[in-house]
């Protein structure tokens, strides 16, 4: 999948989580999610359930542990989905 | 010297009226709130009626973000909170997610149990090994103090943020409990309410027990019965009411409207002796809590003017009458006039209380008694100590100075609150 598509699937499941509107129109692969989308961190883990439910992936603890920013999110999607 | 304490704002979330306007209109028009529900009947429950306030989308949408609603499945919460801010906006404050935080105003929001909807959901998903799935919100809807976090954020309180649960007694305890913080000159301002889930659920035990009518599922608006001849058993409701207590002298500063003054009050238990059990309360125990509430409030028995009752629409109310009458040393013609908020949208169990003193103070603001629907057969057993005159089954225009309001729930404990129009 290519980068400029897969972050277009990401942005509609990160989205009802933001809480910086603004920061979120210029979301980048360096946008982080605490610090520039200010997404509570509670959510960080909505986020990863509906990012399993729309690539039907699962992401182990360890995954998740690391998914806090679009970028790092992009590449573990890539990883599992190629598997 | 304890601070005089008022009431500047209200809210209700009932089955026969969401928001005080509605439920005003279905007060003294006597509306019932008590539907048939399919659910009940597929379930095989006995008593297949019950009370759910209606709440639309559309309502939804106005107190809560798109963000909270996900996955979001709590009746009681929601409840709880439209009661909550409606209060809170009607004591003229506003609901702003960057409003100062206020170390003066706290709340206190009792419920039974909360989110079991969503407790239910998340027990589906535990026992299929998925707990890793449950989202990050099952906690916050399924803690007893939930709908507390979440008002409490809602509105930016920080004085004491609290949840009380004392059973079908709860809203009237929290009354009291918000009542004492503000007389000892602890807080200023007390959110003070209580929200019950609706549901098969929550329902259920009660059906078990026997204790919810079987006899009028085909006429439901004629199923809650207190203190008739033919009541059967309660039939079970949900909701939440609230109110914004505020010392005098913060109301007068702010020039608030001042619905009623909350004189004071008693809560205490039965211990569970002397005919008190988990489910039956100890006569002398209510009694005594009748008593020392009035003197608590410093008001002789004679100066009731209108009871609000509990009675439920059980064999109990019979003893609830008796009670009422040694507790104030009143009977027969001397009776005050008396009446069950729960003809019109059955029992609300942990809500009950709240949304019964907001009806109180409807009907000081107002100034009419509520009619007890359904009880055009009026119990001997009640005929025999008070007047029938003293039930009304249709709404009287009336002057109602105080009213006494009392709750009692299992666990064999009590509250008693007294209300006063307010004089200055």
């Amino acid at each position: 999948m290519k980068k400029e598509e897969l972050i277009a699937k990401l942005k509609p499941i990160i989205e009802p989580y933001v809480q910086d509107a603004e920061a979120f129109k210029n979301l980048s692969e360096d946008t982080d999610f605490v610090n520039d989308l200010k997404i509570n961190s509670a959510n960080l883990v909505d986020i990863i359930l509906d990012i399993e439910d729309e690539f039907d992936i699962r992401l182990e603890n360890e995954d998740m542990e690391q998914m806090l920013d679009v970028k790092s999110a992009m590449s573990i999607v890539t990883t599992k989905i190629s598997k | 010297m304890k601070n005089r304490v008022v009431i500047t704002g209200m809210g209700v979330v009932a089955p026969n009226g969401v928001g005080i306007p509605q439920f005003t209109e279905a007060l003294k028009n006597g509306t019932s709130g008590i539907s048939f529900h399919p659910q009940l009947k597929e379930l095989n429950f006995s008593c297949q009626i019950g009370g759910i306030p209606n709440i639309t989308e559309e309502l939804r949408s106005r107190y809560f973000t798109e963000l909270q609603l996900r996955g979001f499945n709590s009746s009681g919460i929601l409840y709880g909170c439209i009661a909550g801010i409606d209060a809170w906006k009607d004591a003229g404050f506003d609901m702003h997610p960057e409003s100062e935080l206020d170390y003066d105003s706290g709340l206190v929001f009792g419920t039974g149990t909360s989110g079991v909807d969503k407790f239910r959901e998340a027990i589906y998903q535990l026992d299929d090994g998925n707990v890793r799935r449950l989202g990050s919100t099952v906690v916050l809807q399924t803690m007893g103090s939930g709908v507390s976090a979440y008002l409490g954020g809602m509105l930016g309180l920080g004085n004491q943020v609290t949840t009380n649960s004392s059973a079908c007694t709860t809203g009237t305890e929290a009354v009291l409990m918000g009542y004492d913080r503000i007389a000892g000159g602890k807080a200023k301002r007390m959110l003070v309410g209580s929200c019950s889930d609706h549901g098969p659920y929550v329902w259920g035990g009660f059906d078990a027990m026997r204790v919810m009518t079987y006899k009028h599922n085909d006429e439901p608006e004629k199923g809650s019965r207190p203190m008739s001849a033919t009541a059967s058993g309660f039939v079970p409701g949900s909701g939440a009411g609230a109110l914004v207590l505020e010392s005098l002298e913060s109301a007068m500063e702010r020039g608030a409207t001042i619905y009623a003054e909350v004189l004071g009050g008693e809560v205490n238990s039965g211990g569970q002796r002397q005919g008190g059990t988990l489910t039956a309360p100890n006569p002398e125990a209510v009694q005594r809590c009748i008593r020392h509430a009035l003197a608590n409030a410093k008001l002789s028995p004679d100066e009731v003017d209108a009871i609000n009752g509990h009675l439920t629409a059980t064999s109990k109310d019979a003893l609830e009458i008796e009670n009422w009458t040694k507790g104030l040393g009143r009977s027969g013609e001397d009776f005050p006039f008396i009446n069950s908020t729960k003809s019109l949208i059955g029992h609300c169990l942990a809500a009950a209380g709240a949304i019964e003193c907001v009806a109180s103070i409807v009907q000081i603001k107002e100034q009419f008694i509520a009619p007890n629907i359904n009880c055009e057969d009026l119990h001997d057993d009640i005929k025999a100590m008070i007047a029938a005159a003293k039930v009304p089954t249709k709404s009287m225009n009336h002057q109602v100075d105080v009213v006494a309001k009392a709750s009692f729930g299992f666990g064999d404990v009590n509250a008693c609150v007294l209300f006063k129009r307010f004089k200055p």
